[in-house]
């Protein structure tokens, strides 16, 4: 008997999952035969089995909804709005109540007659005017073959697999080790492909259709609509990505929060709308996409949007930034603030959201589960939030490092570079105990792994190699390391309770060669390490935002060339410096050329007959695209330009000179370097007050001197007054600007028809005609 | 049918562990430190393509710390929470049965024994002190912090 009871709750569960979307579905279109008939049949099944097993009160909605529905099947009545909620509430009714059966409790205490009174056409007003139910497309969904498993039989599967491919691995290097045999070798390789191909598939079955998580949708869309006076249309799209399900289950919560802000906040009441001049109907976007080893969430809604500006005053007043802090901030900065703990926009609380929990908790739980959370919003337009997640949770790519003989591992995803501790651009200094790197000008808070764990470090802290991590929710900070091993991609386990009570690891997991390995936490190894989270680091969290606001003076890296000139150059231009043999360096292809590594990069600020020691040190400069590299003799400093630039005659690789540190310096024109060196001129134009997009880099590193140059004031979006000329990125969206003329910029150099107005970024003659013309113009 | 009891040494002292604890008995030969854990984690080992937390049963009932120099050493593998523990051991008796409930002792035994064990249990070769395998795991750190 309990056996059956357990069949009919997940009977009624599965059903009920299913109804929520269509339900709503069905009354936006009340004579859509097919949703009618499923709803239909899931009362009628609960009133079948409800006499079966005694459950007087659930027979008795049921059958009451039973009848009213089958008037309407019969058009004896018509499907309206209070009908709709009746059933609605019988439905709910019906849940909570098989959740009592499925939890073994009394039933949930209450009164359904007025339930079924609401269901009587009498409560229903005027007599509506019956039309016939139409006949729906005959959608006779044959159900797919599949079998009810529990979700703890799967986790054992998963777990014996993972389990299976660590012991195949512990077997490959047993085999490696003893003299095999052709024919072992032959088996165990087939062993080995079944056992990939079984993961596969079971990893498989851990995945669930996002669909899952989108069905409640609708209809918490539609209540809450219904509760705050508004209206909202919601859209999904993606339901058939997947996605690990433990994924979805952490992603549920988040999700729900953010949607529930988007109805409440974002999306404004019907006449509040038409005064806006919108729809009265707000819609609600939700789309899932795959990405790569991650799924991206997208939820837009096209409400009243939120007010950067208001924001940042109630930072200020909540004590999160400071007032100078706050003016720096750049609008996508501003936005972020509303994942400050302690945040609430909302003029009144109300019972839905707004109570300054939230959107916190929302970012800590993306980036717990190594997601991150985006949001972009156009104040009157509407609000798009983005979560990203990984794919899965049980395979981590990491990277492995050691200390003295203790090897570790760390997630590659919290990994933002590896420099080494006495490298060009890099120092190494201690304040007391506490250590600092300098990594490019920018200080970073220095942790070391052995002092951290009291272990005895083979090697001497100048030599070590310092990992650079950011933690999710964290600030970036250098872990200081003996050596970096490889790439693995770990099968992770949680770890034993004592081992995970240091709060410095996030698991173990078996390195190739069989012998256990433990998986850090970076957020644990900072907070046990005692780096301090600095609140002005905020900037730093946004993914790929903008560099800090384009700042008064330029930071630029000031050396001497090959020939004992004093040159600065762009610090945001340069990638690395790299120290080679004067033999990487060749003449190729009519220009000199240099081997880093596996690349052949043009060498700059050189000629062959100049390169006299046995070694040559160069910049790795990088515009996104191509790299060249830029030969030197040595650094002289970190500097920054305030001073006035006298620019140039003619283009060339010195763009002008400026007083650097009291001293003349020319400053290297990047843009000229990449245009001579990488392709073929440039063509590109701008104006008299030229606005460029403050995120893309390349524009406000290489482009922007030679607008400059050209006598242009360079601005970004927020400038608020018209200006003679935008310059964009092709393809770009660009804000409506009527006055000012524009300049799409593409990055291939041929153009893709005759009429494509765009200039490829290196024509730099092109772009100097016209920026002239867009002066001249602008002059008239 | 009464319990069954492993007979171990631990600290030169023959005490019991409920068999249907215990999974498997090794020996342990690789050892990998966890740094920074609790004293009485002596550190992880793989088993079968499994990882085990090695608790050094003499630093848990604070006797000392067994000397893991040598190498090879013999451990009960148990099962608490879904993690999988190897108690390392001085080495592994026998087992026998029980012939009484576990019963408190009463006399001065020590911290440490106090803290891990259930109390004196009959068997056919004596009484014998029944140790609590979640104490012995848990250390002498929880029982401070709690």
């Amino acid at each position: 008997m309990d056996d059956l009871i357990a069949d009919f709750v997940a009977e009624c569960r599965e059903m009920l999952e299913a109804l929520g979307g269509e339900i709503v579905a069905w009354e936006a279109q009340p004579d859509d035969r097919a949703r009618l008939d499923s709803i239909f049949r899931f009362v009628h099944t609960v009133k079948g089995n409800c006499g079966f097993f005694e459950f007087p009160r659930l027979e008795a909605l049921s059958h009451a909804a039973e009848d009213a529905l089958a008037d309407v099947r019969a058009g004896r009545r018509h499907a309206d709005a209070p009908l709709v909620s009746a059933v609605l509430g019988i439905i709910d009714r019906i849940g909570e109540m098989v959740a009592a059966i499925d939890a073994g409790e009394e039933m949930p205490p209450g009164d359904d007659s007025a339930l079924i009174h609401a269901l009587e056409p009498g409560a229903e007003g005027a007599a509506p005017a019956a039309t016939p139910a139409a006949e729906g497309p005959g959608r006779t969904a044959s159900a797919p073959r599949t079998i009810r498993l529990s979700v703890e039989l799967l986790d054992r599967v998963m777990s014996t697999v993972s389990d299976m491919v660590l012991a195949r691995n512990e077997l490959a290097r047993r085999l490696r080790e003893s003299q095999s045999d052709v024919p072992v070798d032959g088996a165990f390789e087939r062993l080995s492909s079944i056992i990939a191909e079984m993961r596969d598939a079971i990893t498989r079955t851990r995945m669930q259709r996002i669909e899952n998580l989108f069905v409640g949708l609708p209809r918490m869309v539609r209540d809450l609509s219904a509760e705050l006076g508004k209206q909202v249309l919601i859209d999904i799209e993606g339901g058939d990505v997947e996605l690990d399900r433990e994924m979805i289950e952490m992603i549920r919560d988040p999700l729900t929060h953010i949607i529930r802000n988007a109805v409440d906040h974002g999306i404004e009441k019907p006449a509040e709308r038409l005064h806006a001049k919108k729809r009265e109907i707000g819609i609600l976007a939700v789309a899932a996409r795959q990405s790569g080893n991650q799924i991206l969430i997208d939820i837009h809604d096209d409400g009243r949007g939120i007010d950067g500006k208001k924001l940042v005053e109630k930072a200020i007043a909540a004590g999160i930034v400071d007032k100078a802090a706050a003016a720096q901030l750049s609008p996508r900065e501003q936005l972020a603030l509303i994942f400050e703990a302690g945040l609430s926009t909302a003029k009144e609380v109300t019972s839905i959201s707004g109570r300054g929990v939230g959107m916190d908790v929302v970012r800590s739980n993306i980036e717990r589960i190594g997601g991150i959370v985006e949001v972009d919003s156009k104040l009157g337009e509407g609000t798009r939030m983005t979560l990203r997640v990984p794919l899965t949770l049980t395979i981590i790519p990491a990277l492995t490092l050691s200390v003295g003989d203790h090897h570790f591992a760390i997630p590659r995803s919290a990994i933002v570079e590896i420099v080494r501790a006495n490298g060009e651009s890099v120092k190494l200094e201690h304040l007391g105990n506490a250590g600092v790197a300098t990594i490019r000008g920018r200080r970073v808070p220095e942790v070391s792994l052995a002092r951290l764990l009291g272990l005895e470090s083979g090697i001497d802290p100048k030599d070590r190699t310092l990992v650079v991590i950011r933690p999710a929710g964290g600030d970036v900070y250098a872990l200081s390391v003996d050596r970096i091993h490889d790439h693995e991609e770990l099968v992770v386990k949680p770890a034993a309770p004592a081992v995970m009570a240091t709060g410095l690891y996030a698991g173990t997991t078996l390195a190739d060669d069989g012998s256990p390995i433990l998986l850090f936490d970076p957020a644990g190894l900072a907070e046990v390490g005692g780096i301090k989270l600095e609140i002005q680091e905020r900037a730093a969290r946004i993914a790929e935002g903008p560099a800090a606001a384009v700042a008064k003076a330029t930071a630029v890296l000031l050396f001497r060339g090959i020939d004992g000139g004093r040159r600065a150059i762009r610090l945001a231009v340069v990638d690395r410096i790299e120290e080679l043999p004067v033999a990487a360096v060749t003449e190729a292809a009519g220009q000199l050329r240099v081997q880093v590594g596996d690349a052949i990069l043009p060498l700059a600020g050189v000629t062959k007959g100049d390169l006299t020691a046995d070694k040559v040190r160069l910049f790795r400069l990088n515009d996104g695209q191509h790299e060249i590299g830029y030969a030197f003799r040595e650094v002289i400093d970190f500097a920054a330009i305030d001073n006035d630039v006298i620019h140039a005659e003619s283009p060339a690789e010195i763009s002008g000179v400026s007083l650097i540190n009291g001293e003349p310096a020319e400053l290297i024109d990047a843009h000229w370097l990449f245009a001579h060196h990488v392709g073929p001129a440039a063509r590109l134009n701008a104006d008299l007050v030229c606005r460029l997009p403050s995120d893309d880099l390349w524009m406000q590193n290489m482009l922007r001197p030679l607008i400059e140059a050209a006598g242009y004031r360079v601005v970004d979006e927020s400038h608020e007054g018209a200006a003679d000329l935008v310059i964009a990125a092709q393809g770009a969206q660009l804000p409506e600007d009527a006055a000012a003329k524009t300049i799409w910029l593409r990055a291939d150099p041929e153009a893709s028809g005759k009429k494509d107005p765009s200039i490829y970024r290196y024509d730099r003659a092109g772009l100097l005609v016209a920026l002239k013309s867009a002066g001249g113009g602008a002059g008239k | 049918m009464n319990e069954l009891l492993l007979v171990v040494t631990i600290a030169g002292t023959r005490v019991a562990l409920p068999a249907s604890a215990v999974e498997s008995v090794v020996e342990l030969d690789t050892l990998i430190p966890v740094p920074r854990a609790a004293s009485h984690v002596a550190g992880l080992s793989a088993l079968r393509s499994r990882v085990l937390t090695v608790i050094d049963c003499m630093r848990s009932l604070e006797l000392g710390e067994t000397d893991c120099s040598d190498g090879i050493r013999e451990a009960a593998v148990v099962e608490l929470d879904g993690h999988h523990y190897a108690l390392i051991v001085d080495f592994v008796e026998d087992v026998v049965e029980a012939l009484s409930e576990p019963a408190p002792v009463r006399a001065t035994m020590g911290a440490g024994w106090d803290r891990a064990s259930h109390g004196m249990i009959e068997t056919e070769g004596g009484p014998l002190l029944l140790i609590d395998v979640g104490a012995l795991i848990a250390g002498a750190e929880a029982k401070a912090a709690a």
